[in-house]
């Protein structure tokens, strides 16, 4: 009667076992997915956040350094019958932020109630001191450190950049995958130029934990764990005393000053105007001082000496007559009529030779000498041989470094316009143009743009008689190295030098009897300048100067751009001596145009 | 003595020992495994009174297990019913009775008492098991325990006692009950599955129409279709009923989260979903012993007791799982082996509810670790961390090992 029963068990019961071997089989064998699954279970990565580099200026004081910062974090369920009265006083919230900061968290998509989340970012030292005596009586919060930037000056902050927290875009950008989310990036300036050097590398520590989060010993005994790296300091070419002075000048006006010391490109001040405080963008408060500074209509984050493109006008003189020197259509005695028929002019002067022209910026005379440079009557047809003419000049402006990006150590450089025929060809889609449609080139009017930095390069390059190195703001990675080895490079133009002896002989006199006589020589140095003030109609000109100092051996190159307070020799004039008297002499003796240039009266006649 | 057998019991309380000592190690701490503090050094204590327990059971006279069965079967109930009342409530279950420093459970011991009574029951003369009154019976001495022990809310251990069916089977039960059983259980899993339950009642409708239409239109064949269909639907109808109204919320959640762990790991699905990544983690051949992590750092709950089979899943990977559920397939075919060749019905009985118990454990135990089987607390046998259930299994492999070593002084009577 039970005949097959034994059998029909001892197949079940194999069967059931077999089944398990199999399942078994799928999910330890074949998928993979468990084991990483227990990794996150039970391996912690603990992230070491290395230091961020220092910056230091030229003379070896501390620009830019990180100071702690603390932030909140929450493991909701560990909170156990919360004060809220008590809570909003110690951590110095309103009842309605307290709510509103709950409300976020359990918004967040990450958020667990097991985990630790952050609820209170960026706490000031100031805060966690107060804090700190509390944080045990409210279970279920956490403090953790990290650093954020601080400054020593409130100057210099174009130059040197902010750091925030890295964005989603630059998140997805990031092909190494180094940054995570909540990590600081450099965003502009030198943090962001240099950002790879001054981050350091990241430490990572493998820990194991157990269901509750509590640690258990290091994973696989350390093997894969490694130090943090503190990021390189980096060593600036600024001189802040002179940076801080520049801004001093710059105050309430929109404009730029660079200064460089022409022997090695090295950038001592570099001045954008309007500015912000650099503290502003740090801390608990970097958003909504963000969202300030940002919506300025001033701009203070348009960084000037290296965004800002105007046209050069009469400074470009100075590389006009190089050019043409060195093409030999005029040579130092030159003279030629001032006629003010062709284009107006300004000052008693009638027939020049080239260092009066320059000494009082004789329009007629540089016309004349950009007609010489671009007809030389190479071709038949006018208009070939301006072609031929403007290609020939247009190679030389650009050994001046105009033209393009000089390749400055910042980000977002502009290069520039110096025209070339293509594009007057473009601009006048094909139909034929000549030197009296380009004319305007002549006295740095017309389609010529460059920035303040190319401004201050010229001024340094004329200083070295023919060459410069591209300006740039570090000349040390780590805190005794080498600049990057591209600043290294000497630049040289395709001007012979005796040319230039020319240039500077002629800025000496602009200084000594020219236009930018009154407020812009030195008792003790020979300072070789050039003025500029370019056209606005209807607005006030822009008040340009360039210059160097001391004329034999110099020390210092500026070039000052004031927007809109008219001629070069009043306002631009006066900062670029005062600049030069600061550097040289480490404090003006000459405190009447101080007072001008902060009265900032520059219209009046 | 049959040796196999007792090799076999003892590789698997060794491997039991050594992995109870695995999820205890703290690799900080670096313990001993006889350290008495931890488990495995308490497991060992229990190891050894089980011996005694052994010598016991075989120092006493095979004839007094059959002759005594029911008094055996009284006292032990009488225990449980005991604990009701005095014993101390455990992870949700009321069956523990303390003796000085000790506790035990006695609803352990109510397998084997219940075993040696349905044997003494099957091996009475002039038993048939057609004999409805018979059956009756049968299913009273299995209800008793059962129900008292869903009174101390230990409803793993009350379902223990339905492994009886098949052992009822071997004897001579219609197989109408077990299909019926099983039949039931697939459409109950069947309903889960399937969100609309108006997809099934519409097949069901289908396959009747279909039957009636191919076979001979006769009346009585289908009145008996569409009866039977109708309690098919029936079925269906009432899992919804059983599942919330019936199961408690906690029951409720284990079936869900046999149907779809994902669904909250966190909350109901936590203890399979932590269970199957220990065990999956192990891979092919472990990550060695001692190294387990997730099994050491608590992820999975009960490590040393009901989900003990993690550890060897996570540390010796998929060939100590091999391995182990090799060793119980060989318990269990050595017992039907020794089964079979018992002179008296009451020995052979009480062999087969032996492998019948064994076998409900392991396979609801490592079913459920693995995600097969509903969360039901029930030990692995001779494995799982705790004296209560060592002994209870010891005792129950024990009396038969006596009575098969005596088996030649039975007079036959089958």
């Amino acid at each position: 009667m039970n005949e097959g029963r034994k059998e029909i068990l001892q197949i079940a019961f194999v069967l059931v076992a077999l089944i398990f071997v199999v399942k078994l089989f799928f999910i330890q064998v074949l998928d993979k997915r468990y084991e990483q699954l227990a990794d996150s279970n039970a391996i912690l990565k603990e992230i070491e956040y290395p230091f961020r580099g220092l910056i230091y200026d030229r003379n070896g004081k501390l620009l830019v350094y990180n100071s702690p910062e603390y932030d909140l974090y929450i493991v909701k369920k560990e909170v156990r019958e919360l004060d809220s009265t008590y809570f909003c006083e110690v951590f110095s919230l309103t009842q309605e932020e307290l709510r509103v900061k709950f409300k976020e968290l359990r918004a967040r998509k990450e958020y667990s109630s097991v985990k630790p989340t952050v609820f209170l970012k960026q706490l000031s030292n100031l805060d966690f001191a107060k804090i700190q005596d509390h944080i045990d009586e409210f279970p279920g919060f956490y403090i953790q450190a990290r650093t954020t930037r601080a400054y020593t000056s409130s100057s210099a902050a174009n130059a040197l950049g902010y750091v925030s927290e890295v964005s989603k875009t630059q998140l997805e950008r990031d092909s190494t995958k180094f940054y995570r989310q909540g990590d600081y990036i450099g965003q502009s300036g030198i943090e962001a130029f240099y950002e790879n050097y001054l981050r350091g590398q990241r430490g990572v520590r493998y820990k194991l934990r157990n269901v509750e989060g509590l640690e258990k010993g290091s994973f696989k005994n350390g093997t894969y764990d490694t130090l943090s790296v503190p990021g390189q300091d980096l060593v600036t070419t600024l001189d802040i005393s002179l940076q801080e002075y520049g801004e001093f000048l710059m105050k309430g006006k929109a404009g730029s000053i660079v200064a460089i010391e022409p022997g090695t490109g090295e950038i001592l001040a570099f001045v954008s105007g309007p500015s912000y405080d650099p503290m502003q963008l740090t801390g608990k408060h970097y958003s909504e001082n963000f969202a300030h500074i940002s919506s300025d209509t001033n701009k203070p984050l348009f960084n000037r000496p290296l965004m800002a493109q105007y046209r050069p006008g009469s400074i470009f003189k100075i590389a006009q007559a190089m050019t043409a020197l060195q093409e030999k259509v005029i040579f130092p005695d030159t003279r030629i009529r001032c006629d003010r028929s062709v284009i107006n002019c300004h000052g008693a002067h009638s027939n020049e030779d080239l260092t009066g022209a320059i000494t009082h910026s004789c329009n007629p005379y540089f016309h004349s000498v950009l007609r010489r440079m671009l007809n030389k009557g190479i071709s038949e047809s006018p208009y070939d041989d301006t072609r031929i003419g403007l290609e020939e000049w247009n190679k030389h402006i650009r050994s001046f470094g105009f033209g393009n990006k000089l390749g400055i150590d910042l980000p977002n450089e502009k290069g520039g316009l110096i025209p070339d025929p293509a594009y007057y060809d473009r601009a006048y889609r094909g139909r034929p143009w000549k030197f009296s449609n380009i004319y305007s080139l002549a006295i740095g009017e017309g389609e010529n743009l460059v920035v303040p930095m190319q401004m201050a390069n010229f001024a340094a390059t004329v200083a070295n008689r023919g060459y410069f190195y591209t300006p740039h703001l570090v000349k040390s990675v780590g805190k005794t190295g080498k600049p990057l080895p591209q600043y290294e490079e000497k630049h040289k133009t395709t001007i012979d030098s005796a040319n230039f002896y020319v240039a500077v002989a002629a800025m000496e006199n602009v200084v000594k009897s020219g236009t930018g006589q009154y407020r812009a020589s030195l008792q003790d140095v020979v300072v070789c300048g050039k003025t500029g003030s370019v056209q606005n109609e209807p607005r006030p000109d822009h008040s340009v100067f360039i210059a160097f100092a001391p004329k034999e051996n110099p020390k210092i190159a500026v070039s000052v751009y004031v927007e809109f307070s008219g001629q070069g020799a009043r306002a631009a004039a006066s900062i670029a001596s005062l600049m030069i008297e600061k550097y040289l002499q480490g404090s003006t003796r000459r405190p009447h145009i101080e007072q001008y240039v902060l009265n900032g009266k520059f219209l009046d006649p | 003595m049959d040796w196999v057998t007792v090799m076999i019991y003892a590789a698997i309380v060794l491997l039991g020992w050594i992995n109870i000592y695995a999820v205890t190690y703290d690799p900080e701490i670096d313990q001993s495994i006889f350290d008495l503090s931890l488990n495995s050094g308490r497991q060992l204590l229990f190891i050894a009174a089980s011996i005694i327990i052994v010598m016991s059971v075989l120092i006493i006279d095979m004839r007094f297990y059959e002759t005594v069965a029911y008094v055996i079967y009284g006292a032990v109930l009488f225990l449980c019913v005991v604990v009701l009342f005095t014993g101390r409530e455990v992870g949700g279950n009321q069956a523990w009775l303390r003796i000085g420093s000790f506790g035990f459970q006695p609803s352990e011991f109510a397998k084997f008492a219940t075993a040696l009574a349905v044997a003494k029951f099957i091996g009475s003369v002039g038993f048939k098991m057609d004999n409805i009154r018979n059956q009756i019976m049968l299913f009273g001495i299995i209800g008793i325990p059962m129900l008292i022990i869903l009174a101390q809310k230990d409803t793993g251990t009350a379902l223990v006692f339905t492994a009886f069916i098949l052992v009822f089977y071997r004897e001579g039960m219609s197989p109408f009950l077990i299909i019926t059983g099983l039949v039931a259980a697939f459409l109950f899993i069947i309903t889960l599955l399937v969100e609309n339950q108006y997809y099934i009642y519409g097949s069901i409708g289908t396959l009747l129409l279909i039957t009636i239409l191919l076979g001979k239109k006769k009346f009585k064949r289908i009145a008996l279709l569409t009866i039977g269909a109708c309690i098919i639907a029936g079925v269906i109808a009432s899992v919804d009923y059983i599942i919330t109204d019936v199961l408690k919320p906690h029951q409720q959640n284990r079936i869900k989260a046999l149907i779809n762990p994902d669904a909250d790991p966190l909350g109901f699905g936590w203890n399979v979903t932590q269970s199957k990544i220990a065990i999956g983690s192990g891979g092919f051949s472990g990550k060695g012993f001692l190294k387990g992590t997730q099994t050491k750092f608590d992820f999975v709950p009960e490590q040393s007791t009901d989900f003990i089979f993690c550890t060897i899943g996570e540390e010796h990977g998929w060939l100590g799982s091999l391995l182990l559920i090799g060793l119980f397939v060989a318990l269990f075919l050595r017992i039907i082996f020794l089964a079979e060749r018992q002179k008296s019905r009451f020995s052979r009985t009480y062999a087969y509810a032996v492998v019948c118990i064994f076998f409900f454990h392991f396979a609801v135990n490592i079913g459920m670790t693995i995600g097969l089987f509903p969360v039901i607390g029930i030990p692995l046998p001779f494995f799982s961390y705790g004296g209560s259930s060592l002994w209870g299994f010891t005792i129950l492999l024990f009396i038969l090992l006596k009575l098969d070593a005596h088996r030649m002084q039975v007079l036959q009577r089958i």
